[in-house]
């Protein structure tokens, strides 16, 4: 490469400028990124629960739903007989229920808030480009929805239309999408009057087309820190429901039910308390400690 | 400035009535009955059941009763909790929550705004990074393990000692009995506040204003406390509006772990139950102090930044 830039008839000022390669916007901030030293351990940790959950089970002696028969009672971690960290209160592997169900967790996790990024993403960029009536409409809809109580809606609609595991990150989708609308909408907004569009206006880009081809690629680093911070408030919200009796049901299981039943017998067999409890606080503080991170990286302002 | 206000009352009357009516139909459409749980009813009971709590009546007709009640401070009777009314419930519940509630704010301010003040003055030191994990491990803890966690601790492993306090239940409001699901609510709270005091601390620290102000020569303590803080805490009391109202409607969690007979607890019940007018009660009681919340919210802005100000048209 340096060999043709030699030989270019241009000269010297042009030859240097040549040698600086050209750095887009996402490599500057993976660049950034990789000096924050929380947020690639944080990526690191939580690829590895990731990769555990997705084929951990795969490798284990014992599934999630299997009862050792032999042993009907919370057994301590025993090598022996391949449960790894102990059993539950009738006899269920704790380690392949807990990856089984960081499983559920983490796929609930991202689940509802693909939902949530898929509607608030369309009505945000929709609202902030066509504007006019359009947007004071679809504004004033999340004005709305800000003011319910959305854990209550989640609550209404789990006893609505019955727990169902699909169902389930759909309803908290469904409430989660407002803020990444305004993010996304107020994002639009700068960038509806940047020449790049009036470019692509004037030479007859239709809107869908700006839209998707202009508008979303440039707001997709807000909207990534925004999902990397959605993630485990969605967990957090499915555990919760899962303590109220409205989650996964049985034989599935997600941290947050694992975590409900330790709770009720932390006296006697705290591990079973502690293990998914461990799991699930170190998933969430991987997810902030990236969110932050990125939001860093492609937000640079020295902080 | 007033019209300002009157103008978003007036927007909130048709939000509310919005919640009330997607809540309301909603809840109908739902498959099966409040009275499904029990025991088989025979076909007799379950109508004479209907038509007490006028479930027979065409679904239009239900809808203009319930809002004509509801104007009249009525929210109807229990479905579950048969000769109660849902008015009696709330009246009962309320003030437990409202209470738990403003006690855990009060806190989570005195201690979450101070702290994360503190950590903005030494960002970057190992004060600033103690405060800030301490913040992160209040975020991510969920309040339903740290509630299990602190009844073990303070209910049954001290259960000797002078530290020692109740696992649960009300007693009539004894101070004993508030202090662990108070704290259990706030902090969260205080952990938000710390994160989102620090974060705009440190914003206006940089701000020309406040540059300004050091450079006159004045001392920097006094910079802190009467340039930088008032705009520092715009996030702080954008944040906490509908953080007091979630935290006055009281939280399900802690009241259902620490059995404590407010209306977060009620709501629980009333939606595993199937009670609709106890369930929509304390959406619409919730979705109305957001609303109030709001508005107090912009009141206080105007306060706080003088650039604020609500008499101007809209562009």
């Amino acid at each position: 490469m340096t060999s043709t830039n030699l030989a270019s008839p241009h000269g010297a000022a042009l030859d240097s400028a040549a040698e600086v390669q050209g750095r887009s916007l996402w490599q500057d901030a993976w660049r950034r990124l990789r000096t924050n030293r929380a947020a690639v351990v944080g990526l690191v940790v939580l690829g590895l629960i990731a990769v555990a959950a997705a084929l951990g089970p795969l490798f284990l002696p014992w599934t999630y739903d299997q009862i050792d028969w032999d042993h009907v009672e919370a057994l301590p971690p025993d090598f022996a007989n391949g449960h790894y960290f102990g059993t539950d209160s009738i006899g269920r592997d704790l380690l392949a229920r807990t990856l089984f169900g960081g499983r559920i967790s983490l796929m609930v996790g991202i689940l509802a808030t693909f939902v949530a990024l898929t509607i608030g993403v369309t009505v945000g960029a929709v609202a902030g480009y066509v504007g006019g009536r359009t947007d004071q409409l679809l504004m004033r809809f999340v004005d709305l929805m800000y003011s319910v109580p959305l854990t209550f809606f989640v609550i209404i609609l789990m006893v609505v239309f019955g727990r169902n595991f699909i169902l389930m990150f759909l309803a908290i989708g469904a409430v989660e999408w407002l803020t990444m609308a305004r993010i996304v909408r107020g994002q639009t907004l700068t960038l509806r009057s940047k020449e790049f569009i009036e470019a692509a206006r004037a030479s007859g880009g239709s809107t869908p087309a700006i839209i998707f081809r202009h508008i979303l690629p440039n707001v997709l680093g807000v909207v990534m820190v925004y999902v990397t911070l959605t993630i485990p408030q969605v967990i957090l919200l499915e555990s919760f429901l899962s303590f109220l009796g409205l989650g996964i049901q049985e034989p599935m299981t997600s941290w947050g039910m694992l975590i409900n039943d330790g709770a009720a017998e932390l006296e006697i067999n705290p591990r079973t308390l502690i293990i998914p409890a461990a799991f699930m606080t170190a998933t969430l503080f991987c997810f902030n400690f990236l969110g932050d991170g990125l939001r860093d990286a492609l937000d640079p302002k020295d902080r | 400035m007033w019209s300002y206000f009157a103008r978003r009352v007036v927007i909130g009357i048709p939000t509310l009535w919005a919640v009330i009516t997607v809540c309301f139909f909603l809840m109908r459409l739902t498959p099966g009955g409040p009275f499904d749980a029990e025991a088989p009813v025979p076909p007799e009971v379950l109508a004479n059941l209907r038509a007490r709590y006028h479930l027979d009546d065409p679904l239009w007709r239900q809808y203009v009763d319930y809002i004509i009640n509801l104007l009249q401070g009525d929210f109807g009777p229990s479905f579950k909790y048969h000769d109660f009314s849902i008015t009696t419930l709330i009246a009962q519940g309320l003030p437990v929550s409202m209470q738990n509630g403003a006690a855990a704010l009060l806190l989570a301010i005195l201690i979450g705004v101070p702290l994360g003040i503190f950590a903005a003055l030494a960002q970057n030191t190992r004060r600033d990074y103690i405060i800030s994990a301490g913040a992160m491990t209040g975020i991510v803890i969920p309040n339903f393990i740290m509630g299990q966690v602190l009844i073990l601790v303070f209910g049954v492993w001290l259960k000797d000692s002078v530290l020692h306090l109740p696992a649960g239940g009300w007693n009539d409001g004894a101070l004993p009995n508030r202090i662990l699901p108070v704290f259990c609510l706030a902090v969260p709270y205080i952990a938000y506040l710390v994160r989102i005091t620090r974060g705009s601390m440190i914003e206006v620290l940089r701000a020309n204003y406040v540059r300004t102000a050091r450079a006159k020569g004045l001392p920097f303590r006094l910079v802190v406390l009467r340039h930088a803080l008032k705009s520092a805490l715009m996030p702080v009391v954008t944040f906490l509006g509908p953080a007091t109202a979630f935290l006055l409607t009281g939280s399900m969690v802690v009241e259902t772990i620490f059995q404590i007979p407010g209306i977060g607890r009620y709501f629980v019940q009333g939606a595993l139950n199937r009670d609709y007018t106890l369930v929509m009660a304390v959406t619409i009681l919730s979705a109305g102090l957001v609303i109030v919340m709001n508005l107090i919210v912009d009141l206080i802005y105007s306060f706080l930044d003088p650039r604020v100000r609500y008499d101007e048209r809209a562009p």
